[in-house]
Order: structure tokens, then sequence, then C-alpha cells
């Protein structure tokens, strides 16, 4: 069976400088990696490059059969940024109707109050986006991201800004998901929170993996311990 | 589900563009004030005596409507940078060239609306009949407004990403706009003069060629100007 | 990567810029010396010799600086786009040569500082191209997305220049010039064209040296860019 998501020797190179460095590895549907790593590791460049954003300059990457860039893999894919990606004139409703009708939902509406809901964040659906707080937008953030139910779930750092009601309203939607069968990768910095959904972790450094793992029976205090020494 | 096709995605677009502009309104009210007071000071600038008003017309329209539609163009891909939104755009299963095409669709309805509106402030503030060829003058103007507009959105997406980008597009578009205002400008003053369009078609045939070439060479071209 | 700066390389004098002087110069004499005055336009006929070559170097670099950009649009390679803005460099200096030695015939001959005739108008609009492509390299810091950019600008200027010679005709065949201002066909005894000739050669010569040399530069402020950024 092919692996949801696949990397093969993926690479990346801006100018002279090696962002990501021939990374290999694959996730089955309902796999989570969590993605862990210092600032300017390549995390960024890992997702755009997993999200069509940027072409690789050697290897490939794969969503099921299908390569990226390509339209068909980029359709089953959802990138949670860590820009809002939203239009601040435009209220929440309109942004994720937008980004549906981009991706082709016939059930649209329907579909936007669905995701908005599941974000708890219906009630001020119909408030201009710069009128929200930076917990809301990023609420609608990820609403936007998720509304045509993608197989692949890119999310950069994804708690950022949001409170206890709107991270536990991420965490329920990504664990239905996974249960759905589709893939995660969650960038954070928050190792408990990263590895609580994970079924894989790693740790990329200059690039590439330091470390990959399945995530269960890690001790988190030995692997924070590790991570530290790692990344030092 | 199937993926919108390039028509129907950049007509999302464009729509997106609209309503964004329609809900702020800035730009389009900045580009008519700018037109009615372009054409107010001109007025001040002009000895009635020495040159008639179908004279004076032309070259105040064009020169309005250039430099009003290069506010719309600007602004055009600002709003995506602001936080990012155009990744959205990138990362949907949409033709790239849907985006450049729906933008310049936004970018021409705006622009034809300042021209829906300069045009009879100057038949009323000159005193100018234009209605005798008020047919023939829209068809200029909506030839006129394609050319600048493909050429105008696609370098206004270049130069939204660099430092100076609100003076670098006036620099890099207005050697582009002249084979298009030139001869809208001059087939203005020709209708405005009572000739009759057939006259003037060796003009209306450069307009044509720079439309077909230019819509087609920036749609071609603008995945490019892309971070790829 | 040295991280100590390796000792400054002894500079070499750059014989062919040299030569390419020295055959201007002897162009020059020719062109002075050795060539009869016009009939009609006495010594302002001299300046011909500055004002055609520069107008034939101005158009050839910008020719080349488009075509190198287009080529690195599918090639990626910096030396391309290395070339193309050094071609830049150069041509723009000599498209303002043309701009100002016009005039400088115009005066005498035609009476008038400057004429609207197509070939000058078209000279002038190329200037406009070239600053402008120049002013967008000047803002741009990435040089991956310098070079794209630049080629993108490059090619619809080369695909504009027809535009502007046909828009620019047409207008003068509405609204001709006055007859003073005749620039059609210079009949050329053979001893002037030879002369021509040779400063066309020289001309291009110069072009050639100068651009090597801007290249140069180039490759080498690159290098430094790569070594002052690259290390890891």
């Amino acid at each position: 069976m092919t692996p949801l998501l696949e990397a093969e020797s993926l690479g990346r190179t801006f100018g002279a400088r090696r962002a990501v460095d021939e990374l290999t590895f694959s996730l089955d549907p309902g796999e989570c990696l969590a993605l862990f790593g210092p600032n300017g590791a390549g995390k960024t460049t890992a997702l755009r490059l997993l999200a069509g954003l940027i072409k690789p300059t050697t290897g490939t990457a794969r969503i099921g059969a299908t390569r990226l860039p390509d339209l068909a893999a980029r359709s089953r894919v959802g990138l949670i940024s860590h820009r809002s990606l939203l239009y601040d004139a435009l209220t929440a409703r309109e942004n994720v109707h937008f980004s549906a009708r981009l991706h082709g939902l016939t059930d649209a509406t329907a579909a936007t109050t669905r995701a908005l809901e599941a974000l708890r964040v219906g009630d001020r659906a119909d408030v201009p986006v710069r009128a929200l707080s930076r917990g809301l937008q990023q609420r609608v953030a990820i609403a936007r991201a998720i509304v045509h139910q993608p197989d692949v779930i890119l999310a950069d750092e994804p708690y950022t800004g949001l409170d206890e009601s709107g991270s536990a309203a991420l965490t329920g939607l990504l664990q239905e998901r996974r249960a759905a069968g589709a893939a995660l990768i969650v960038v954070t910095h928050h190792l408990q929170e990263g590895l609580a959904l994970a079924t894989h972790a790693a740790i990329l450094r200059s690039g590439r993996f330091a470390r990959y793992e399945r995530a269960a029976g890690l001790d988190l205090l030995r692997y924070a311990a590790e991570y530290r020494e790692l990344v030092a | 589900m199937t993926h919108p096709g390039l028509i129907a995605a950049s007509w999302l677009i464009a729509r997106k563009d609209l309503a964004i502009e329609f809900r702020t309104r800035s730009a389009f009210l900045s580009a008519l004030i700018l037109s009615l007071l372009a054409i107010v000071i001109f007025y001040f600038a002009w000895d009635p005596t020495a040159i008639g008003a179908a004279d004076l017309a032309p070259g105040v329209l064009w020169v309005t409507f250039t430099f009003s539609g290069l506010l719309a163009m600007h602004r055009s891909f600002g709003v995506e940078r602001q936080d990012g939104a155009i990744e959205a755009l990138l990362t949907a299963p949409i033709p790239r060239e849907a985006i450049f095409l729906g933008k310049a669709f936004a970018n021409l309805l705006f622009v034809l609306g300042v021209q829906a509106i300069a045009l009879p402030a100057v038949a009323i503030f000159y005193n100018l009949p234009v209605g005798h060829a008020l047919a023939p003058l829209a068809v200029v103007m909506v030839l006129a407004a394609i050319g600048l507009v493909s050429v105008g959105t696609l370098l206004g997406g270049l130069t939204a990403n660099t430092r100076l980008g609100e003076l670098l597009l006036p620099v890099l578009a207005l050697p582009f706009f002249v084979p298009v205002v030139m001869p809208a400008a001059q087939v203005t003053a020709h209708l405005l003069a009572g000739r009759p369009i057939a006259e003037a078609f060796a003009w209306i045939r450069i307009l044509l060629a720079f439309d077909l070439v230019f819509v087609y060479l920036c749609t071609l071209v603008f995945p490019l100007t892309l971070d790829d | 990567m040295t991280s100590a700066p390796a000792a400054p390389p002894v500079r070499r004098p750059d014989w062919l810029l040299l030569a390419a002087f020295a055959v201007v110069a002897a162009a020059y004499v020719r062109a002075i010396w050795f060539t009869p005055p016009d009939l009609l336009q006495g010594y302002a006929q001299k300046i011909l010799y500055v004002h055609a070559p520069s107008a034939w170097v101005a158009f050839l670099a910008f020719g080349l600086t488009a075509a190198a950009g287009a080529f690195w649009l599918f090639l990626k390679d910096p030396r391309l786009d290395r070339f193309a803005e050094s071609s830049a460099e150069v041509g723009v200096v000599f498209n303002t040569a043309v701009l100002v030695s016009g005039p400088l015939w115009g005066k005498p001959i035609w009476g008038a500082w400057w004429v609207w005739d197509a070939r000058l108008t078209l000279t002038l609009f190329l200037w406009f191209l070239f600053l402008g492509y120049l002013v967008l390299r000047g803002a741009i810091a990435d040089r991956d997305a310098r070079a794209r950019y630049a080629a993108v600008l490059g090619l619809l200027g080369a695909a504009l220049i027809p535009f502007i010679h046909l828009s620019v005709y047409l207008f003068n065949t509405q609204h001709p010039l006055p007859v003073v201002a005749n620039t059609q066909g210079i009949q050329m005894p053979p001893v002037m064209a030879k002369t021509f000739f040779f400063a066309f050669f020289a001309f291009t010569f110069l072009y050639v040296a100068l651009v090597r040399s801007r290249y140069a530069l180039a490759t080498e402020r690159d290098a430094l860019d790569d070594s002052a950024n690259g290390d890891d």
C-alpha cells in the first residue's frame, strides 16, 4: 500500500544555503509526525515543500501516487501557516467560504459553517477578521485550512495564540481527522503538546533528521533532555 | 469534487478582490478623487483661447486614467502580502495563471469604473460634448484599459515584493503604457473632433495587437514571478 | 569555506579593456583627422561616429540582456544572470551616450535640441527600459528573486520595443516632422563608410571588454556574498 505522504531525498537549496537536505520519510493514513527543531532548522521550508508552495531542488514529495507540487496533490493538503493567510477586510465566513470554493466544494456554505463551528468561532463568523482577536484569527485560519477535509494537514505551530478552548477545539479536530485517515505533521516548540498527538517524533537540525522514531513509549522528560543536548 | 478550472478560479479570485475593494472602498475613492482633481487642475492650467476643449481633453483623460489605474494595480497584490494570503492561493488546486487573470479582471473593472466617471466629468467641466462619439469612445476605453491592466497587474505583482514598490511600479509600467495611451489618446482626439472611427483604424489595430500580445505574454509569464 | 579572508589578489591590468580603448581611440583619430568633414553638415557630422555606434551597442546590449534572462529562466545558471546584469549596466551607459550626442548634433543641424523622430524616440524608450530594469534589480536583495524578476522584465521589454516603434512611426506619419529634421538615409562616400564601420567595430569591441570586466566584478561580488552568508 502506498503511503499517504512520502518524501524521498527531499531537498531544497536557497542560493548557497541548504535549508532542507535529503529528507526521507513516509506517513500512512492516521499517522501524525511531531516535528521539533531549533529556529532555522528547516521545518518551515519542509512544510512549504510538502504543501506544494515551493519546488524541491532534489528528491520528490508525494501525496498518494501524485507528486507535489502538482495540482491534484495540492488539493489534498491543508496548510496551517504561522501567518494567518486571511484577508482582514473580509469576514471569517467569507474567508473560509472562499477557500472552500477554491477547492471546488459543492456544499461550500455548509462546509464553511461546519469548519467554523468545529473551531468554536461560529458566533463571530460575520465579523471582519481585522476586528477579531489574535486567538480568534488563528481559529479562523485553521478553519480555512481544513474546510475541504484535507487528507494531509501540515500545521506550523498551530497552537500559537490559542486559549484553552481554542486549543481543545484544535486538538479535537486533529484527532478527528486522524481517526478519519488523514496524515498530520505538526511543527511545534512544545514537546508535550506535540507528543500528545503524535505517532512519530522527529528532530530536524540543519535541514536533516537528527532523530526520527515512533512516539509510543517515549519518556517526555528524557526526550526533552536529549532534545536540549541535540540542539545546544 | 472537481477543482475549479482556469475561468472559474479566475472569476472566484476577481470576485474576492472586488469584495475586498468594495468593503474598504479606499483605493477606488482615492483613484476617483485623484482623477477629478487632475481634471480640475488641468482646467486651471489651460488657456481656452489657445487650445480647444476637444484638444485638451484626450491628454487629460488618458493621463488621468493611467495614474489612477496605477493606484489599483499597486494595491492588487498588496492585499495578498499583508497576512501571507497568497500562500493560500498557491496551495489551492487552481492554476497559477488564475491568480493573474482574476486580479487583472478585477483591476479592469476598477479602471473602467474610474473611466465611467472621469469621462462625464470632463464633458461637464470642460463643456465638451461627447455624446456623438460615446459608443466608439467606449470601445477605445475598454481596449486601452485591457492593455494597461494586463501589464500593470503583472508589474504590480513584481513590485509588491520589492522595496519602494509604490515608486517602482510607475517607473516600470509607464514605458509599457505608451503604446496604449498614445493610440487611445489619438483616437479619442479624433472622435471628439467628430471624425468617424474608421479613419483611426491603424491606431485601433495597434491597441488590439498590444492587447492580444500582452494579455497572453503576461499570463504566460506570471507563474515565473512567484517564489518557486 | 575559510574563515579568514584570503589575501587580496594582485590586480592584473585588464588587457582586453585597454585594447578596446586603444581601438576606440584609433577610430576617433581616423574619424577626426583622416576622414573629410561632411559637405553639408561640416564638423558637427562627426558626432555621428559616436551617436550611431552607441545606438547599435545599446540595442545589442538590451537584446542580449533579455536573451540571457530568458535562458536563465530555463537553465537557472547564475552566470547568465550576471551577464544580463553586466550587459544592462554597460548598455545604459552607451544609451546615455546616444541621448547626449543626439542633441549635440541636432542643435547645429536641425536647429532643435530634440526631435521626436522614430529612431531617437525608440532609443529614449530603450533608455527608460534600461533604467527600470536596473532600478528593479537594485530593489531586490534576494539573488534568485532578482534574477527571476529581471528576466521577466527583460522579456516584456523586448516584446514592447516593436510596439513603441510601431506607434511612434504611426504618430510621425500622422503628425509629420518639420522638413529640417529629416534623418533618413545619409549618403556616404566610401572613406566615411569605412570610418563608420571601424567605429561600429570599435564600439562593439568596447562593449565586449566592458561587459567582461563588469561580469568579473559581479562574479567576485557574488562569491563574497556567498562566503559571508554561506557559513553553517
